[in-house]
């Protein structure tokens, strides 16, 4: 992004055209937006054929679990956290199906694919989606090591971690007060740590907890036990995991709104980016 | 504004729709084949980083208090029953097809052969675990003994259960058929294997998803290919639900 325009010439000013994204960025940005989504709505049909999660090396039925959604005789749909419970009846445990009966399933039919119970296709799309999820951060991330991109445009500068100027932004950001002109060229630090946050710890996550749900995969990497601590702890980091990434993606969509949501999606598509006019003082 | 409000009205127009799409996709006959790329290079990839290593081993601390059951968990068949009466007396392992010595095993036989005990995880493929204590013959020695023949590739387990008259079987390439940890189990948890869990035996396939892990074995057959049994998919749920031949993830 901003590597592209540091030519020689006056400054860039709100109200500019310029380059934002690279083609590997944005090629990357759809092709995570369709499998993240694949990847979720798969997973939460696998999740729903043993809704329970549990902490170590093992777990299953008679086993305490700490969380499980289910739902009662009396026809409630409950969440269960520990030691508390909720009452999630319409849509966790209990919610309408297709048909308008409702059905006893922890993820309802819109969140899930398929969106009636079908474990084997749901895994199938899972672990085909898994191979472009991985391959795609992987490609991406060395990608980004060769052409500059996680130096110049994601790694934080040493004057963005100071903490006056890191409460200065969010505050920014909580008066929806967005970077304009000239400052809108470069991510914001919140930006830059979301971004972070997602190539380098959640995707990355994602796949490694993943893989150590797969019993080859164990006996092939043992390591994989010992890092997340059982096959059982992985699944449950991998179902927390997946609620993160779900939560930077709303973020994500609401900046995309309030920055611009036309200009914003132009320059994820083209490339192109119109600086935001400076404020009127 | 307006087009903020016609965004979002697309957006929720487009979610079902989109839905829709997904359920009618799944039915389609190349949309399946596609979905079996992610299956097929899973196997081919695992075989090259891990054909040789070993499933993790327990310690007797770390075992699941219960082991539950799974599947079918009592045979309905006549045959099965009077088997079931006798204690096994008259039941014999059939090994058959592509071996040069083809073999009628009794529980005693295979008592007599090299034993193999190991504490390990059996996951299953709706996602919980348990750690148990298993028993057995490794499945290596049994071939071994009679002697594949070097146009055998898989390895065809015939079960006494069924679902729906639908027999059970499965099916697993010779290198887990090899395997050290592939054990023909008759014992679990320092006990004979309960009909539950598949007696006379089960077999272990410690690197792969549980219902690779056939229960009330009759039978190991020898074979150069799938497509003669069942409708061609290599198991009992790969024919009838589309699930995965190679469920090692």
């Amino acid at each position: 992004m901003p590597s592209e325009t540091q030519a020689a010439g006056p400054a860039p000013k709100g109200g500019d055209l310029i380059r934002r994204h690279r083609l590997s960025t944005r090629i990357w940005h759809w092709l995570n937006a369709v499998t993240l989504l694949v990847m979720l709505m798969s997973g939460l049909m696998i999740f729903n054929a043993h809704p329970r999660l549990y902490w170590g090396q093992y777990g299953a039925n008679n086993d305490p679990g700490w969380l499980e959604i289910g739902s009662t005789n009396g026809g409630r749909g409950v969440l269960l956290i520990g030691s508390r419970s909720f009452d999630t009846t319409g849509v966790l445990g209990l919610s309408t199906g297709a048909n308008g009966q409702p059905v006893e399933v922890a993820f309802p039919g819109w969140a899930t694919v398929p969106s009636t119970y079908d474990l084997a296709l749901a895994r199938r799309r899972h672990l085909t989606f898994a191979w472009l999820l991985s391959a795609s951060i992987v490609a991406y991330l060395l990608w980004s090591l060769v052409n500059g991109h996680l130096r110049r445009d994601l790694a934080p500068k040493g004057r963005e971690l100071r903490p006056g100027h890191i409460f200065h932004e969010i505050a920014q950001h909580a008066r929806l007060r967005l970077p304009k002109g000239e400052a809108a060229r470069h991510y914001n630090t919140l930006q830059k740590f979301s971004y972070l946050a997602v190539i380098l710890v959640l995707i990355p996550l994602m796949v490694l907890t993943g893989l150590t749900m797969s019993p080859q995969m164990d006996a092939a990497w043992p390591w994989l036990l010992d890092v997340f601590g059982g096959r059982q702890s992985a699944r449950s980091i991998h179902f927390i995991t997946a609620w993160l990434l779900v939560g930077f993606v709303i973020v994500h969509l609401l900046m995309v709104l309030l920055a611009g949501p036309l200009n914003e999606i132009r320059s994820m598509i083209t490339g192109w980016f119109r600086l935001p006019k400076e404020r009127a003082r | 504004m307006t087009t903020r409000r016609k965004v979002l009205q697309g957006l929720t127009l487009a979610a079902p729709t989109l839905l829709l799409g997904c359920d009618r996709l799944s039915q389609s006959p190349s949309f399946r084949d596609l979905l079996k790329t992610g299956d097929w290079l899973s196997y081919r990839v695992q075989r090259l980083i891990g054909s040789d290593a070993l499933a993790r081993e327990f310690a007797p601390s770390e075992m699941s208090p219960v082991f539950r059951t799974n599947g079918n968990t009592m045979p309905g068949s006549a045959d099965y029953q009077r088997l079931l009466t006798t204690q096994f007396a008259d039941w014999r392992l059939q090994v058959t097809g592509l071996v040069e010595a083809p073999a009628a095993l009794s529980l005693a036989d295979l008592r007599a052969m090299p034993t193999r005990t190991q504490i390990t995880r059996h996951d299953c493929v709706e996602g919980w675990s348990a750690i148990g204590k298993w028993t057995g013959t490794p499945l290596g020695a049994v071939l071994e003994q009679a002697r594949l023949k070097p146009a055998a590739r898989y390895i065809v387990f015939h079960c006494a259960d069924d679902f729906y008259g639908t027999p059970y079987y499965e099916s697993i390439d010779l290198a887990d058929a090899l395997h050290p940890q592939t054990i023909l189990a008759y014992g679990m948890n320092d006990a004979p294997l309960p009909t539950g869990h598949g007696a006379p035996i089960r077999v272990r396939i410690e690197r792969q998803l549980g219902y690779k892990s056939a229960k009330f074995i009759m039978g190991v057959e020898a074979v150069s290919d799938l497509s003669g049994f069942g409708k061609g998919e290599g198991g009992f749920w790969e024919d009838v639900a589309f699930y995965d031949w190679y469920a090692g993830i």
